[in-house]
C-alpha cells in the first residue's frame, strides 16, 4: 500500500441544498473505484471536515461511474443564506475533501491518471 | 423523430451570450431554469418594492434573444423566470411582444405554487418570507398542449421543466416511470447550463477548448427515453463522459432515489457512453412512483450580518490578523453589543479549508486576509462594530491593508430555509395555467 492525496486519485463537484454539503468523488476505473470505497468511509470524512459539519454524513456508492457520494447535514453554517461563511454554498469543500490522504495498492497509484497532474500557470 | 432542447439559463444572473450559439444550433424547446433555492428572497424583496416586480428581471431579454425562433415555430420557450409572480412576468412578457408588433403567439403562466394561503394547515411562521412548492411537469405539459410558444411558471423542479416537452411530444404516460426518469434526468444534465459542458469541471479543466466560450448543452432525445447531451459545434468547453457524470450526481443526495415530483429516478442504473467529439448517449434510466408530497421551500428571517476583512503582509502575517479580528471582538464587549454568532476565517492559511488543512498548513504565508463575520437580531446592532474597524488603521498590528477597493459595508440579512412536505391536494387544487393569445 501506498499513501497518496485525494487530489491525486479523483475528481469532486460539490453541491448545496439548505444546509446540506452534498459531495462526490470520481474515480476513473474499477481498481480505484474499490479502493476509494475501502479507505474514505463515511466517519472518515465526518472526522476529516471537524467543525466545518456539525451534523451527520452519510456515504453513497454509484459504481455505474465510479462515484462515491457524501451528504453532510449541518455542513454550511446553517445554509447558504442563513451562513455567516464566505463560501456560503459550500463549493469550496470539494477541494477540502481532496486533501485527505488515503492508503491505496500500489497499481492504483500508478494507473492514477490524475496523479501529480497539476494546472499551469497560464491555463485558460 | 429526435427533440433538441437546450438549457439556456442556470441561475438568475448567468451569461446570456452562450443563448445565441445555442438557438443558432436548432433546438424545439428552449429552457431557462432561474430560480436557486435563495432567488425567490431576492424576488421577494422586489415585490415589496413593487407589486408589478417579483420575477427574473432580464426575463424579457432572454425572451428578445429567442424571439426570432420562437415567432417562426422552430423553438418553444420554457422557464421558471417568473418566480415569486408568474403573472406579472407573463403581463410584462406580452407588453414586450405586443410593443414588439408580434402577433399569432401564445403565452402561458402557470401559478398556484406560493402554498401561504395554506399556512395553518402547513404550520408556516407568520413572517415567512415566501413558502412555495416545487410544482412538477403536469402544468407545463397542458399549457404546450393549449398551443403555448411561451410557458412561464414560478416555482417549478428544475428538471421538470425540461421532461415537460418530452412528456407532450412523445405522449409519455404518467405512470410511464423509466421515461419520466429519462426526462428528469436529462432536465438534471441540462439545467445547470455550462455545467455539464466543462464548467466547474475538476478534472484537467485547463485543457477546455476555448474556455472563455463554454457552450451550453443540448439534449437530444428519442421516444424511448434514451439521449445524447452535447454543445453547438463551434464553441468552447467539452461535453465528456468526464463532466457528464459530475453534473449527473450534482447535488441530487441518494443518487438511486432521486426525487421529483412526478418520479423518482435511479440514476445509479444510468449507462454513460462517450461517443466522442462532444457527444455522451444517456441510457437506461429507471424510474419508480412519485414522492406522495411534495417538496416544499419555506423562507424565514434570521437576523443581520456585519462583515470586516482586513488584509496583513509577511512577516507574521496570520499573527497580525489574529490580533486584528480578536481587537474587533473585544471592542464589541467594550461597547456592549450584542452579538449572536461570530465567524473568523483566515484567507491565506485555512479561510475554506478549516481543519481540513491539517499538515498542509502554512503559518508564515506572504499574506493573509482575517475576515470576522457577526450575526446580530437587527441592522442597527450589526452595523456598530464595523464602525470599530478604523482604529485598527493607526493603532493595530503593522502594515495594515484593505482586501479590496470596494465601498459600501451595510448590514445584509440573513435568510433560514427549510424544506418542508405539502400535501398534494392543497398545491393540485391551486394549479392553474393561464394563457394569453396575442
Amino acid at each position: 500500500m501506498v499513501e497518496i492525496q485525494l487530489r491525486d486519485l479523483c475528481g469532486v463537484r460539490s453541491g448545496d441544498k439548505g444546509d446540506i454539503s452534498d459531495l462526490t468523488l470520481f474515480a476513473d476505473d474499477d481498481e480505484a473505484f474499490a479502493a476509494l470505497c475501502e479507505a474514505v468511509t463515511a466517519e472518515r470524512v465526518k472526522a476529516h471536515f471537524g467543525d466545518l459539519v456539525t451534523g451527520e454524513v452519510v456515504r453513497y456508492e454509484v459504481p455505474n461511474v465510479w462515484g462515491l457520494k457524501f451528504v453532510m447535514q449541518g455542513a454550511l453554517g446553517g445554509g447558504g443564506p442563513r451562513s455567516l461563511r464566505a463560501d456560503n454554498l459550500g463549493k469550496t469543500l470539494g477541494g477540502a475533501l481532496l486533501r485527505l490522504r488515503i492508503d491505496v495498492p500500489e497499481s492504483v497509484a500508478a494507473n492514477a491518471p490524475r496523479n501529480g497532474r497539476r494546472a499551469p500557470l497560464d491555463a485558460g | 423523430m429526435t427533440l433538441r432542447l437546450g438549457g439556456g439559463q442556470g441561475f438568475y444572473g448567468d451569461g446570456r451570450a452562450p443563448l445565441d450559439d445555442l438557438l443558432a444550433d436548432g433546438l424545439d424547446y428552449v429552457v431557462c431554469e432561474a430560480l436557486a433555492e435563495l432567488t425567490l428572497a431576492i424576488l421577494q424583496k422586489d415585490r415589496l418594492r413593487d407589486e408589478s416586480l417579483g420575477y427574473t428581471r432580464d426575463l424579457p431579454l432572454y425572451v428578445g434573444a429567442a424571439l426570432p425562433y420562437i415567432v417562426n415555430g422552430r423553438t418553444r420557450f420554457i422557464t421558471n423566470a417568473g418566480g415569486i409572480n408568474p403573472i406579472a412576468a407573463g403581463r410584462a412578457v406580452v407588453a414586450g411582444l405586443r410593443e414588439a408588433g408580434v402577433a399569432g403567439l401564445k403565452v402561458a403562466t402557470v401559478v398556484g405554487d406560493d402554498v401561504r394561503p395554506h399556512a395553518e394547515a402547513l404550520g408556516l411562521r407568520g413572517d415567512a418570507l415566501f413558502a412555495n412548492a416545487y410544482l412538477g411537469a403536469r402544468p407545463i405539459v397542458d399549457a404546450l398542449a393549449e398551443g403555448a410558444d411561451i410557458v412561464i411558471t414560478g416555482r417549478v423542479a428544475d428538471a421538470s421543466l425540461f421532461a415537460a416537452p418530452l412528456i407532450h411530444e412523445f405522449g409519455w404516460a404518467w405512470d410511464d416511470w423509466d421515461r419520466l426518469a429519462a426526462g428528469v434526468t436529462v432536465g438534471h444534465l441540462l439545467e445547470c447550463s455550462g455545467q455539464v459542458a466543462g464548467g466547474n469541471y475538476s478534472g484537467d479543466w485547463w485543457n477546455n477548448p476555448d474556455p472563455l466560450r463554454v457552450g451550453f448543452p443540448i439534449g437530444e432525445c428519442e421516444p424511448d427515453g434514451t439521449f445524447v447531451v452535447t454543445k453547438p459545434a463551434g464553441t468552447g468547453g467539452r461535453v465528456s463522459f468526464d463532466t457528464v457524470r459530475e453534473q449527473l450526481l450534482y447535488e441530487v443526495h441518494d443518487p438511486s432515489a432521486y426525487l421529483n415530483p412526478d418520479v423518482t429516478a435511479d440514476l445509479a442504473a444510468v449507462h454513460l457512453e462517450d461517443l466522442g467529439d462532444d457527444r455522451v448517449r444517456v441510457t437506461h434510466a429507471r424510474g419508480s412512483a412519485a414522492p406522495s408530497t411534495y417538496k416544499g421551500l419555506v423562507c424565514t428571517p434570521a437576523g443581520w450580518a456585519g462583515e470586516a476583512r482586513l488584509a496583513y503582509p509577511w512577516p507574521d502575517a496570520e499573527a497580525k490578523a489574529r490580533a486584528a479580528l480578536r481587537y474587533l471582538r473585544g471592542r464589541s464587549e467594550a461597547i456592549g453589543m450584542e452579538v449572536e454568532e461570530w465567524c473568523e476565517e483566515y484567507f491565506g492559511v485555512n479561510g475554506f479549508g478549516g481543519p481540513t488543512v491539517g499538515e498542509d498548513i502554512d503559518h508564515d504565508p506572504a499574506e493573509v486576509i482575517g475576515r470576522l463575520a457577526w450575526r446580530c437580531s437587527t441592522p442597527e446592532e450589526a452595523s456598530k462594530l464595523m464602525r470599530e474597524v478604523g482604529l485598527l488603521g493607526l493603532s493595530g498590528p503593522p502594515m495594515i491593508s484593505q482586501a479590496d477597493r470596494l465601498r459600501g459595508g451595510r448590514p445584509t440579512q440573513l435568510l433560514g430555509v427549510d424544506a418542508i412536505a405539502v400535501p398534494r391536494e392543497l398545491v393540485d387544487a391551486q394549479v392553474q395555467v393561464e394563457i394569453t393569445e396575442l
